[in-house]
């Protein structure tokens, strides 16, 4: 028989696009490592194109991110938010409901438990901390709220929505530190005053308490999806509204709680910023870490655990590349293409786990 | 096959007989157009082999959906594709339109072996497949439907591409206003559209997956009108179908898949129903509906002046009136679109009342919430169009699916899988349903099993009201008749059923009376022991039959 090499081509392109069928999670984690090695060659051509050694570079980044104590909880606090906000989002996401507000809801959790640590400083430690993150849900929470109910009464659009509160919450704590909130002691540049020690988060050994929190999160969070009524009811009306209804699930009502606890979640990492790290609430409390949480949780499908993987990953890759600029003396810009690079990739690859390229074969031209 | 310019010759040639009364055929090189002479083309208008598939094989993970499957359509033939749920059907003519690759045989076109890698390329090769989900734009009008995705498409064009429309549907009998949108169209009309897309991309090769599981008898009758101009014309079409009296009267040859494998291919002319669903479940099998008598007398629900206005405002069931007993299968029969789709949502509280009660045990059931409903033991099993929308949860496994209204049920606020687990487990072997396993997404399940699994939900959960709608549609003739069982099994617990159907002559073995709906009204109740055909035939079309006892 004839192979197909008779076969007509109609103007075929070389290569096109077709979408493949689900993949095992074996073969994904494969497509994902190949993807990492890919990015670590290709950063490492443009690093030798600046004319540095690729390898050194490399190690640096990684032995800087754990090069001593202080550098290791150095990436530990940079993580914990980013952790936190991109567990917060899952729920959100897991609904099918784009809530790209984690940044806005961030701030709106700092504003909340910054009130605490201002006016009511005197309150007994635990009972003030308490209080704080409490206030840092409660902010975040409504906050996300807000969007949730237009989308269920009105049908709004939750994604630009989301996004204009994050500009709003940000002005507002300018609107604070120049106005009501104003420390009376700054000079020249207004700003909040330094919390007093008493409302600052303790430290566990070394780095402040948000780590404990976001590892329990991460467990709480996985069994709370997989496990729990709610979780279920989250998935259901993600999957089908039509579906949730005829089960009889009040799905506005899962749609507005849902919403809250994600907003909820990402409060805690404002108030932990605040009170941990920044000791004092400025516009760059969540500084992009929002944004950053919408890749993490897509990157990790959603999977609490994996969230924590992908957590450290860029944490140890924004902190080693820091101690690369300092010791190379490089430009910042050269470590945001690196940055660049590394995500390219790696968002890349998820493209292939989905669809693939067929080539045409032989690379045979046209022939009628 | 040893002469390629012939054989490119003749295909041209099949391409022609087909589209001959099209203006432009802008597929055959103007070459072939000059050797072509009108004997060729008489010739080739049957007879010869259109599309030939040898010993395919596709694999789904450890599933194996086809196994060695050989299979051939002529030219001017219409072939129908019978098999259980699941035994591959769908798997197959994917791959012939380019949504699946097999992974070893051969397809060959007009005996010259071709690779198709996607949807394109099979429309390149003249073959257009209808599938059972439409793929329309509902905002869009019918003509921007057809042409959208069209290469080298531009405004001017649209002209000449109306025209273009126009004469298909004339030559072919389609009928359909070009500039009605989607969304306003009936289940037939939106086939036409569907079925006009591919003629006008010039196929020569119809595939149709389940074409009349959810038309009217009517919108049925007019698509084998269309069918039988086509084969005329010279086209190969292959239809899949799970009504045997339409496989006997549409088609010329019949191919059987079971479990994968293809068993058998015989004349329509030379066999019978009966033979044929032996060929297909692998054993000799006794199809018969009982209608067992029970004891039960007690009302169980009560509709009084019932008036539903469907999403758009309509009146879609107006001041209806009817008593459904325990231990009872009571029919609604109706034209699609009679109101069947909202007295079931009104019923399940899905869809807001205007008017009326519906009393369960002398309890006012409107206004309370679905999930107070359900509650209360009435269960719904609606099969709409759209099968995986409503009731099931697509990309959940079948245990996941299962607790879908009784996750409430165990205390504390986790959910337990185990019951669930067992019931999927039971399922499967009660109703034969094929799947990998328990949690396989219930997406890749084949058509019929989907809807199994939905059906074998609803029956499971103990209701004292079962509403079912559509039931065995897309379901092979064996599962229907296990449904049919399952059925009056319920009936004889005790159940109160509410059968919302399509076929009358099944209707009239399985069910105790039946309800007529036409436009939203009830035209009369029968007692199907003593009705005929005929009778509901003229009360569905509002005629008054012999004055049906609409006390009820
Ligand atoms: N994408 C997929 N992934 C995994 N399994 C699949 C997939 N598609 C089909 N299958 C499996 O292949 C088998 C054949 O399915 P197919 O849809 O071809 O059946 P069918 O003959 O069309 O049945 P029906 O009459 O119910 O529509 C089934 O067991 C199904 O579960
Ligand atoms: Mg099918």
């Amino acid at each position: 028989m004839r192979e197909s090499s008779s076969k007509r081509h109609y103007n075929e392109p070389l290569a096109r696009i077709v979408k493949k069928d689900a993949m095992s999670n074996q073969r994904m984690a494969a497509y994902s490592v190949f993807a990492l090695i890919l990015a670590i060659a290709a950063g490492g051509v443009f690093i030798f194109s600046l004319g540095y050694n690729p390898f050194k570079v490399y190690a640096t980044i990684v032995s800087g991110a754990f090069r001593s104590s202080i550098s290791t909880q150095g990436t530990i606090k940079i993580a914990i938010p980013l952790l936190i906000a991109s567990l917060g989002i899952t729920h959100a996401f897991k609904m099918q409901f784009w809530n790209i507000g984690a940044e806005g809801q961030i701030i709106m959790g700092g504003i909340f438990a910054t009130y605490f640590a201002l006016f009511h400083s005197d309150w007994p430690h635990w009972l003030l901390m308490l209080v704080m993150c409490a206030a840092g849900m409660l902010g975040g929470g409504l906050w996300a709220l807000i969007p949730a109910f237009f989308k269920t009464k009105y049908g709004t659009n939750e994604t630009l929505f989301t996004l204009m509160l994050n500009y709003i919450a940000l002005y507002m704590i300018k609107y604070l530190a120049e106005g009501p909130w104003l420390d009376p002691k700054a000079s020249g540049f207004p700003k909040i005053a330094s919390f007093e020690k008493n409302a600052r988060l303790d430290e566990v050994f070394g780095v402040h308490a948000g780590w404990i929190i976001g590892l329990v999160l991460v467990g709480v969070v996985y069994f709370y999806l997989k496990y729990s009524k709610q979780g279920y009811e989250i998935a259901i009306v993600g999957e089908s509204e039509n579906t949730a209804r005829y089960a009889g699930m009040n799905v506005k009502k899962i749609i507005m709680r849902t919403m809250f606890l994600s907003g909820a979640i990402c409060g805690i990492a404002g108030m932990t910023q605040v009170s941990g790290a920044a000791y004092t609430l400025s516009e760059g409390v969540a500084g992009g870490v929002g944004f950053t949480a919408i890749i993490v949780a897509w990157l990790a499908k959603l999977n609490p655990f994996v969230i924590l993987l992908v957590t450290i990953g860029f944490s140890v890759l924004e902190k080693g590349s820091s101690v690369m600029q300092s010791s190379f003396g490089l430009p910042t810009s050269v470590s945001d293409i690196l940055q660049g690079i590394i995500l390219f990739f790696i968002l890349g690859c998820d493209f292939f786990t989905r669809y693939k390229l067929i080539f045409r074969k032989g690379g045979q031209k046209n022939d009628n | 096959m040893q002469y390629p310019q012939l054989s490119l010759l003749l295909e041209a040639g099949g391409i022609l007989a087909c589209n001959r009364h099209l203006t432009a055929s802008h597929r055959v090189p103007a070459v072939a157009n000059y050797f072509l002479t009108g004997e060729i083309m008489q010739k080739e208008k049957t007879h010869a082999t259109a599309i030939e598939l040898k010993g395919i094989t596709k694999t789904f993970g450890s599933v194996v959906a086809n196994n060695q499957i050989d299979l051939s359509v002529r030219k001017g033939e219409i072939l129908a594709l019978l098999g259980e749920n699941g035994s591959g059907k769908t798997t197959l003519m994917n791959m012939l339109s380019g949504i699946y690759r097999p992974d070893s045989g051969s397809v060959l076109l007009n005996g010259e072996a071709v690779t198709i890698n996607s949807p394109e390329d099979a429309i390149e090769f003249g073959i257009g497949m209808i599938h059972q989900h439409f793929k329309l734009v509902d905002v869009l009008s019918a003509t921007d439907n057809i042409m959208l995705g069209v290469k080298g498409g531009s405004r001017w064009l649209k002209k000449t591409r109306s025209d273009k429309i126009q004469e298909i549907s004339r030559h072919f009998g389609l009928d359909i206003s070009p500039e009605k949108k989607i969304y306003q169209m009936s289940v037939g009309e939106k086939q036409t559209v569907e079925i006009l897309k591919v003629m006008y991309r010039n196929a020569n090769i119809l595939i149709l997956d389940e074409p009349t599981a959810v038309l009217t008898p009517q919108e049925t009758k007019k698509l084998f009108d269309i069918l039988r101009r086509m084969k005329a014309e010279g086209c190969a079409i292959i239809i899949i179908t799970h009504k045997l009296n339409e496989v006997m009267e549409i088609s010329d040859r019949v191919t059987i898949l079971r479990k994968g494998e293809s068993i058998a291919t015989v004349e329509t002319a030379e066999t019978n129903a009966h033979e044929l669903t032996e060929l297909m479940v692998g054993r000799p099998v006794e199809l018969s509906i009982d209608r067992p008598e029970n004891g039960f007398e007690e009302t169980l629900l009560e509709v009084h002046h019932l008036t539903v206005a469907n999403e758009e405002g309509f009146e879609a069931i107006q001041d209806i009136k009817f008593e459904l007993k325990r231990g009872e299968i009571l029919g609604v029969a109706g034209i699609a679109g009679s109101g069947q789709k909202e007295l079931c949502e009104a019923m399940a509280g899905l869809l807001p009342v205007s008017k009326g009660a519906i009393l369960y045990n002398k309890e006012n059931i409107i206004g309370k919430s679905p999930e107070e409903i359900i509650k209360m033991g009435i269960s719904m099993s609606f099969i709409p169009e759209d099968r995986l929308g409503m009731g099931l949860a697509a990309s959940m496994g079948m245990v996941d699916n299962m607790m879908l209204k009784t996750y409430k049920k165990n205390k504390g606020p986790f959910v337990s899988r185990k019951e669930a687990r067992e019931l999927s487990k039971r399922l499967i072997k009660q109703l034969g349903i094929v799947t990998p396993g328990v949690d396989t997404p219930v997406r890749r399940l084949s058509g019929g099993n989907v809807q199994k699994v939905l059906l074998g939900r609803e029956i499971e959960s103990n209701p004292n009201v079962l509403i079912t709608a559509y039931a065995v549609r897309g379901l092979d003739i064996n599962s229907s008749y296990t449904i049919y069982d399952s059925l009056n099994e319920q009936k004889q617990k005790g159940v109160g059923i509410l059968f919302i159907g399509e076929d009358l002559d099944v209707m009239l073995e399985l069910c105790d009376r039946i309800m007529v709906l036409c436009h939203g009204k009830v035209t009369g109740i029968v007692e199907a022991k003593t009705s005929t055909k005929e009778e509901i035939g003229l009360l569905m079309t509002g005629g008054s039959g012999k004055e049906g006892s609409a006390d009820a």
